[in-house]
């Protein structure tokens, strides 16, 4: 099921999209790429469409990094925790190795197959392992496993040199490097792969160095997220999100957007309406002329949450086993289209990465500010329903 | 009689081609320095009379008139300055301690002189106050961890909160220190603005519960002024554990300020000295402190968030970490800068750590020990302006307390005499001579202005570093830079250098 | 003397002597006012001798002052006791003020009046001397405008 609705502003932040994209409301977009296909039935699909829709955007990257995230991809394994791991040597591999087997049984293990590309160069080791936490370990932590993951995630992350967990998510999986996407694509052979929530993202960094950890998507359990954008709030949301375990050791933008939504989803429960009203949320003269019940959990919200509101340009899409949310800030500085067609929903930075994939698509909409898109593939479980 | 061997620290030049002698400044001067010759038929000056705190200067219509540092010098000394002898003089010949007001003065480095603030350029475009919103209210108070959410309502209030539609209120300035004219104004402009003044240590007056939404009501080791009345007059309470200008010492009010109204108020006799003990001798540790708050919490039924103003000193972290823990709503911290109406000399001027440090320490502290949520943190001492505001809100302020600023809006030219209960600007005294000078119509007008003009000039800070909302830039030090700064008071304040 | 009767709204002077400082610029910018150096502070205090005098008159009893000028009264006792015809008030505008042409310096509008704002002018022509609500200036008084604590301001009178 999707959410698609008329809606006014200040509904509009519940769900929905905005009619509102008159050529006075958009600003100039520049800088990254994203794109994103679902299926809604949970049917998957072939990597192919993804990449081209990408491919369609290369003048927004600058060849510094592009990646992707699939889920449904391992649907034998579809118990087990998925790690994608980037290895600067051998050394990082035993102690990293070493560390896992401490705490997970490790059901199988291997190379991510790939290919030569020309334009993919200085490639670390990459391997995914198939896990579960360790009954004794995990009994003795008094923790979930989806909170005992996310620890050993930021373990391995913040204190093994030289290792990097991509992804950590069940039946879902990372794959990105320094390159333009297309060639990532090539890479890693992700048109062998079919997933039903494919996300797609192209770099234009200018605030780090371009590294394999640093592209996008940014992987926290299944949570995944690319981004276009800059977050002017970086400072004031690492140090709040830092206080609850949150390392945030990628020193990009996006690391931060993955972990408020795995803090006040996964950890808090809040609903993804409840969670874009807190990172998106609404004015102070909207929030006066709200009733008094919607202004009451607003204003908490803002009060609670104020560390959390993302301030800057973004449009993102966070995907997660069960969905899929584009969002865009809430003065909509960057550019973000959705469209249709018969299961699948598209959204991407332009039409025309999605016009070169679907000609047929309908119902093509620009996002507004602060106005979530919501997708649930049906019959799956998760977040959300 | 023993010769007195100080000589004036000002002189008074007057222009004697453009005065009129129309008596203006004779008629004026509280302290008596100038004086009409009838004789003569013409306005004479008495130089050793004079504070500067140009009164006369202002008023004189046809501006005859000039303060000057006196031109006497004693011979050049870097050590034994002009000010060190002088103060010498002065014990020798009264055997007291020395007393000043307002804030320390000494030249000691201003750390917010030496942070810079970014602006967005290209890969994030800037806001434009001009045309979007950008949002300036705060809360002040506790945070829960989570927001509890039962069909889509909010299942459990939130701990009681201060709403701020700026992130500046007015500090504790105690009704006797100040006139009730100058109290009166700042109870109108919190109210006409949308936050908070501060009755100090003084207690309330009756005249001024009507503005008991805006009023932070003040719990001192004197307890001046507190009944039960008083406790549920504000908005919200604030333990004085100590203030920045005197920390380790109580408040003083001298008898000669200790008119009919501040009897009253305070629940004092009339003309004693009003000598707040330096520790609340209820209160000698942190599980003391912790006793207090939850004794006012109860006294208030919890419909009200409770403050601790404490003095930045040097272990301020582990201090606040505790205040933290023991129930404190808010920590209010007051740097070495900050002004008063009477301190001693040697006090104020050696005492105490600057805010800006103090407030980047606990900010990191809190966050470390993941207790940042529990309380709100409020700076002063001193703030002078809303460039320092902005990177006091970077260093992770949720609001600062602004006081000499207000009174300077007012009129306060700075001569630091607020213990003679002479000032001519009818801010500092009892004497209803004086205080009538100060006009709560024209002072709201004034500080009204003052905040308003501070508000757009935050805007356009925020705007210029892309953020439409200041919870975006609290504790957000990526946005400070350093300049001129050693290594290890970047570490300390947590920012980078400029040009990292 | 007929009874002047009017219906339209009059000005009036009124102080907040909660406010008066007592500085007494308001009598400094009175005699400016009504100086023939008008935007010379220094020539109208020096050059002129005798200068005119101030037409508000502060009173005082500390801590208690305010400055108290001519009420333009509705039925204005001086204008019936000038012998001239000197004092009259203005329909219109409701300003009582004294033809200084007319004025013979009898003194009898200063025994009459209740408030005691008319000053004898000794020295500047033997007349009387009284607020005129800066009608030379646009009726905008200079002892209101120049008030540093606006213990001064206008009101209209019902």
């Amino acid at each position: 099921m999707f959410t698609f609705g008329e809606s006014n502003r200040v509904g509009a932040h519940i769900s929905g999209i905005s009619e509102n994209f008159s050529e006075g409301n958009m600003r100039i977009p520049a800088g990254c790429a994203i794109s994103a296909i679902a299926n809604v039935k949970g049917i998957p699909f072939s990597g192919k469409a993804i990449r081209d829709s990408i491919a369609n955007m290369r003048e927004r990257s600058n060849g510094l990094g592009g990646g992707f995230a699939a889920y449904g991809i391992y649907p034998e394994y579809k118990g087990f925790y998925a790690f994608h791991i980037f290895y600067e040597g051998c050394a990082a591999q035993e102690n990293t190795e070493c560390f896992l087997g401490e705490n997970f049984d490790i059901e199988v293990g291997g190379k991510i197959p790939t290919r030569k590309v020309v334009g993919i160069t200085d490639a670390p080791l990459i391997w995914r392992y198939f896990l579960a936490p360790r009954v004794d370990k995990l009994a003795e932590s008094e923790l979930n496993a989806d909170e005992f993951v996310m620890r050993c995630v930021m373990r391995v992350n913040s204190s093994i040199d030289g290792a990097y967990i991509a992804s950590s998510g069940k039946n879902m999986g990372v794959f990105k490097a320094v390159g333009y996407p297309e060639d990532v694509a090539d890479f890693y052979m992700i048109d062998t792969y079919k997933a039903y929530i494919w996300t797609a993202h192209g770099r234009f960094p200018t605030n780090t160095p371009g590294w394999w950890g640093g592209a996008h998507p940014f992987a926290l359990l299944d949570w995944t997220v690319v981004h276009n954008g800059e977050i002017s709030s970086y400072g004031a949301n690492v140090r709040f999100l830092e206080m609850f375990g949150y390392k945030c050791t990628l020193q990009t933008d996006t690391e931060a957007i993955t972990y408020i939504f795995d803090h006040l989803v996964r950890r808090h429960g809040l609903s993804f309406e409840v969670a874009v009203a807190t990172v998106a949320a609404p004015f102070w003269d909207d929030i006066e002329r709200m009733l008094p019940e919607k202004r009451e959990l607003i204003k908490a919200l803002r009060a609670t949450y104020a560390s959390l509101l993302i301030n800057g340009p973004f449009s993102i899409i966070l995907a997660w086993g069960n969905g899929l949310m584009a969002l865009n800030d809430r003065i909509k500085l960057r550019s973000l289209v959705s469209a249709q067609h018969g299961d699948n929903i598209y959204i991407a930075s332009e039409e025309a990465a999605i016009r070169t994939v679907c000609p047929e698509a309908t119902n093509v909409r620009s996002l507004g500010g602060g106005e979530p898109l919501l997708v649930f593939i049906e019959g799956i479980d998760g977040y959300g329903n | 009689m023993a010769i007195d061997m100080t000589f004036p620290e000002f002189q008074i030049e007057r222009d004697r081609d453009k005065c009129i002698d129309c008596q203006v400044c004779a008629r004026q001067c509280s302290n008596q320095a100038h004086f009409y010759d009838e004789e003569e038929g013409i306005v004479v000056s008495d130089d050793s009379k004079c504070v500067n705190c140009l009164r006369c200067v202002t008023l004189c219509p046809t501006k005859a008139l000039t303060i000057k540092k006196h031109d006497m010098e004693f011979k050049l000394n870097a050590n034994w300055n002009e000010t060190a002898i002088k103060e010498i003089y002065k014990q020798a010949a009264t055997g007291g301690m020395l007393l000043t007001g307002m804030g320390n003065d000494r030249n000691y480095p201003i750390f917010w002189d030496h942070i810079l603030l970014n602006a967005s350029q290209v890969t994030n475009p800037s806001i434009d106050p001009l045309r979007e919103p950008i949002e300036l209210k705060t809360f002040l108070g506790s945070k829960p961890e989570r927001v509890l959410i039962e069909n889509g309502r909010l299942a459990e209030p939130l701990p009681p909160q201060l709403e701020l539609e700026i992130p500046v209120m007015f500090s504790a300035m105690s009704f006797g220190s100040i006139s009730l004219n100058a109290c009166k104004t700042l109870a109108m402009t919190a109210s006409a603005i949308g936050t908070m003044y501060n009755t100090g240590e003084g207690g309330l007056h009756k005249d001024l519960y009507k503005y008991g939404k805006n009023t932070i009501v003040q719990v001192a080791s004197g307890r001046f002024g507190v009944h039960p009345e008083y406790l549920n007059a504000g908005a919200a309470i604030e333990i004085k554990m100590g203030q920045g200008a005197k920390p380790g010492i109580g408040g003083h009010l001298p008898g000669e300020k200790v008119g009919a109204e501040v009897s009253s108020t305070r629940m004092i006799p009339l003309g004693t000295d009003a000598i707040s003990p330096a520790p609340h001798h209820d209160i000698y540790s942190i599980e003391d402190l912790k006793q207090l708050i939850y004794a006012l919490k109860e006294a208030t039924e919890y419909r009200k968030p409770v403050s601790v103003k404490i003095a930045a000193v040097h272990n301020i972290a582990a201090i606040c970490s505790g205040i933290a823990r023991a129930g404190a709503d808010i920590i209010a911290i007051d740097g070495y800068r900050g002004g008063t109406g009477s301190a001693p000399t040697r006090i104020r001027d050696n005492v105490g750590i600057p805010i800006e440090l103090a407030l980047a320490a606990v900010d990191s502290r809190l966050r470390e020990e993941g207790i940042r949520n529990r309380v709100s943190l409020v700076c002063g001492g001193s703030i002078r302006n809303s460039a320092d505001i902005i990177k006091a809100v970077a260093l992770g302020a949720d609001a600062v307390y602004v006081a000499s600023a207000a009174l300077i809006a007012m009129g306060c030219h700075m001569c630091q005499k607020c213990y003679t209960g002479k000032c001519n600007w009818g801010i500092a005294t009892q004497d209803p001579n004086l205080v009538k000078r100060l006009n709560p119509e024209i002072g709201t007008r004034r500080l009204k202005n003052l905040l308003n003009a501070w508000s757009h000039e935050m805007k356009e800070m925020l705007g210029g570093m892309g953020i439409n909302a200041i919870e975006s830039l609290r504790g957000n030090r990526l946005m400070l830079r350093g300049i001129g700064l050693m290594d290890n008071e970047l570490r300390v304040l947590g920012i980078k250098a400029a040009g990292e | 003397m007929a009874e002047l009767k009017t219906t339209i709204k009059h000005k009036k002077i009124m102080a907040k002597e909660e406010f008066c400082a007592g500085c007494r610029l308001c009598e400094v910018h009175c005699v400016l006012a009504h100086s023939k150096y008008r935007n010379d502070i220094v020539k109208a205090f020096k050059k002129i001798y005798p200068r005119p005098l101030p037409r508000i008159i502060v009173e005082e009893q500390k801590p208690i002052s305010f400055g108290i000028q001519c009420r333009h009264c509705e039925d204005p006792a001086c204008v019936k006791a000038c012998i001239t015809g000197a004092m009259s008030k203005d329909p219109e505008t409701g300003i009582v003020t004294n033809d200084e042409n007319r004025c013979i310096g009898c003194w009898t509008c200063m025994m009459s009046c209740p408030y005691g704002v008319i000053v004898q002018d000794v020295k500047g022509g033997h007349i009387a001397s009284k607020c005129d609500f800066c009608i030379d200036n646009g009726m905008d008084p200079a002892c209101v405008k120049n008030c540093p604590n606006e213990a001064l301001f206008v009101v209209d009178q019902e």
